[in-house]
């Protein structure tokens, strides 16, 4: 079976008016199904440009990017954002739920795009698995950030994806709520399998993680296996 | 995305912020209502000139003079019972305009000279006094008929049967008073003030053909019954063989019918013109809603992004804000109709400018209004939904 993700020397350069600005330089690396890898970097590295094209957000400017085994990079609009709703789970530091939804509809605004099918009951369901669905009424505003973090990996969590992308999604959160994320995280790859990638800079976090890749000025520096893996605090309440 | 979907996501982001709603959606409202009102204000003068030019029989032709002359006898050759069967009876009339006065109070009306004949055949009843008669024709005699809003501006609410005026400063006996017909801003019948044919032509007008003969401006044919078509060829065929026409007829006479549709079509024009004025208004308020979904579109690009993220394709984000705008537009044409109904009902009986305002509301005229406004709508929606479609999911997710 192919890799979930397999990328072959690719480059990634920007126009600033007269300008190129080369961000990623000839990157290759597979992730392979039910791993759970970290890809670390100062800023600057080309860590959220590489995020940016593996989930589909944006194409590289040369090399190969193949998503279950397709080949994505030479994709236009409505194929890419038909392999976002399908095969991407985003989770983003900034959580970026709507604050006018409440976390129900949230969750299904996934959904909205793609298979509607049962759509409520997944989605209630998905909430459910990160502990939320006693809350399912409420507004991101009348939940912590912990809670809207929650409801955010939910959203990625409902719509089955072939590799989950979180990018700094504790950045924002204190050290419990930290514990609580990366907890969910290691169990939806312990005990459903999930892909997980996840971008950090943060040493403490990646250490959670099974594999760490380094990157460095558009280059991968670094690609090491982690040797024992921490197991995150379980918060109290958190399904784990 | 299921149009049920669509429809509840732009229910409930046009929700969101009800002030500014509100205010887009007057825009629509106040230019649907304008359309509204101003059409059905056409359509009721177009009405009330159909009802009235009916109101004067609906057998009725009539002849005018084309680059030539009708005289009293080719008036009275009409009533032929061998070669115009069709017609019942005549009423030529002499018009001038001229000042009458009473005392010190003056008042301009058209002064029309007539026959006895005139009373029946234009279907006018005599209120008080009586009408001219046989006699008062052929021995010129200064005698008026007033119409009623002639005698209401001359002597208010005393009767002026029996008392002197004078029309162009020539004495005049009133001696009747005609039933009011009801006016309109187009025109009155209730303010002319009707002589003896004789006496208009010799005292009042002056004018004679070359031989001698008595001319008239208009002659009023009554057709028997139904027969109004034979009544036309009839009356056209004594004309012709009267005037040894050869080519080109030198009068023509029209039906009651052709007077009402050449009217309805110049009041048509009326209606379709003030409903392109308003429609101007309507377009200031499609104007409306396109800045107020570029501004929803600035604000919401975070959510774009989001959406983007979670799989929403160019055409996805596409029809939601032209959704948006659509609902805006089709919102306040629904509540405009209301509004322009209300008007058009509070308008009717408004009198304006000295005459009543007639408004007729019809259906036709609120789907005229609603699918223009959807139109709009659509028009001034589609630029800003574009510019959202376009937006890079990357850049929009990073907006602040």
């Amino acid at each position: 079976m192919a890799s979930v993700i397999q990328v072959t020397d690719l480059r990634k350069t920007y126009r600033l008016g007269a300008l190129d600005v080369p961000v990623l330089n000839g990157v290759s690396l597979a992730v392979e199904r039910g791993e759970m890898v970290s890809i670390m970097g100062p800023s600057g590295s080309g860590k959220s440009t590489l995020m940016n094209i593996i989930g589909c957000l944006d194409a590289p400017t040369s090399g190969s990017y193949l998503l279950e085994g397709e080949e994505v990079s030479r994709w236009g609009d409505a194929r890419l954002a038909a392999a976002r709703n399908q095969k991407i789970g985003f989770v983003f530091q900034t959580y970026n739920l709507l604050p006018r939804l409440s976390a129900l509809a949230n969750v299904e605004l996934a959904l909205q795009y793609g298979d509607r099918r049962n759509a409520r009951a997944r989605s209630l369901q998905a909430l459910e698995s990160v502990g939320l669905g006693h809350r399912y009424k409420h507004r991101p505003l009348e939940l912590s950030g912990g809670e809207q973090q929650r409801v955010a990996i939910a959203r990625a969590l409902v719509k089955t994806p072939a590799i989950m992308l979180a990018d700094e999604p504790t950045g924002a959160l204190d050290t419990r709520s930290s514990a609580e994320i990366m907890a969910i995280l290691q169990r939806l790859n312990r005990d459903e399998g999930l892909t997980v990638a996840l971008v950090t800079h943060e040493a403490d976090v990646a250490r959670h993680t099974r594999r760490i890749i380094s990157l460095r000025d558009g280059l991968i520096v670094g690609d090491e296996p982690v040797a024992e893996p921490l197991q995150a605090q379980l918060a109290e309440g958190v399904p784990a | 995305m299921t149009l049920f979907a669509l429809i509840g996501t732009a229910l409930s982001s046009i929700g969101g912020n009800r002030l500014r709603t509100g205010l887009t959606l007057l825009g629509i409202i106040i230019g649907v209502a304008a359309v509204i009102a101003l059409m059905s204000i056409g359509r009721g003068a177009q009405e009330e000139i159909t009802s009235r030019i009916e109101s004067l029989g609906s057998n009725l032709l009539y002849v005018r003079p084309l680059d030539g002359e009708l005289t009293l006898d080719d008036a009275l050759a009409l009533v032929d019972p061998v070669f115009a069967p069709s017609i019942v009876s005549v009423a030529p009339e002499v018009s001038t305009g001229g000042s009458v006065t009473y005392r010190t109070t003056e008042t301009f009306s058209q002064v029309a000279g007539v026959t006895p004949e005139f009373a029946d055949v234009r279907n006018f009843e005599v209120a008080s006094g009586e009408f001219i008669s046989a006699a008062h024709v052929t021995n010129r005699k200064n005698v008026a008929v007033l119409g009623s809003q002639t005698a209401e501006d001359l002597f208010g609410e005393r009767g002026p049967v029996g008392v002197d005026i004078a029309v162009s400063g020539i004495p005049f006996t009133v001696i009747g008073v005609l039933e009011s017909k009801g006016g309109t801003a187009f025109g009155n019948e209730d303010s002319r003030v009707l002589v003896p044919l004789t006496t208009a032509f010799f005292r009042l007008s002056g004018q004679r053909t070359a031989e001698g003969a008595i001319t008239v401006d208009l002659i009023n044919v009554q057709a028997d019954g139904e027969r109004i078509d034979e009544a036309q060829q009839e009356a056209a065929t004594v004309l012709r063989l009267r005037h040894e026409v050869t080519d080109a007829d030198d009068f023509r006479v029209d039906t009651q019918q052709s007077v009402i549709d050449t009217l309805s079509e110049a009041t048509g024009t009326l209606t379709l013109f003030l409903g392109a004025v308003a429609g101007v208004s309507l377009v200031v308020g499609g104007i409306g809603i396109m800045n107020i979904m570029l501004v929803s579109v600035t604000e919401r690009t975070r959510e774009i992004g989001i959406r983007k993220a979670l799989g929403a394709k160019r055409r996805d984000i596409l029809a939601q804000f032209v959704t948006e705008a659509v609902l805006l537009s089709i919102g306040g044409g629904l509540l405009g109709v209301g509004a322009g109904v209300v008007t058009s009902r509070v308008l009717d009986g408004f009198t304006l400018a000295g005459s009543e305002l007639t408004t007729v509301f019809s259906g036709d005229i609120a789907a005229l209004a609603l699918v223009v406004s959807a139109a709009i709508g659509l028009f001034f929606g589609i630029y800003p939904a574009a510019r959202a479609a376009q937006l890079h999911p990357i850049e929009a997710l990073r907006h602040e």
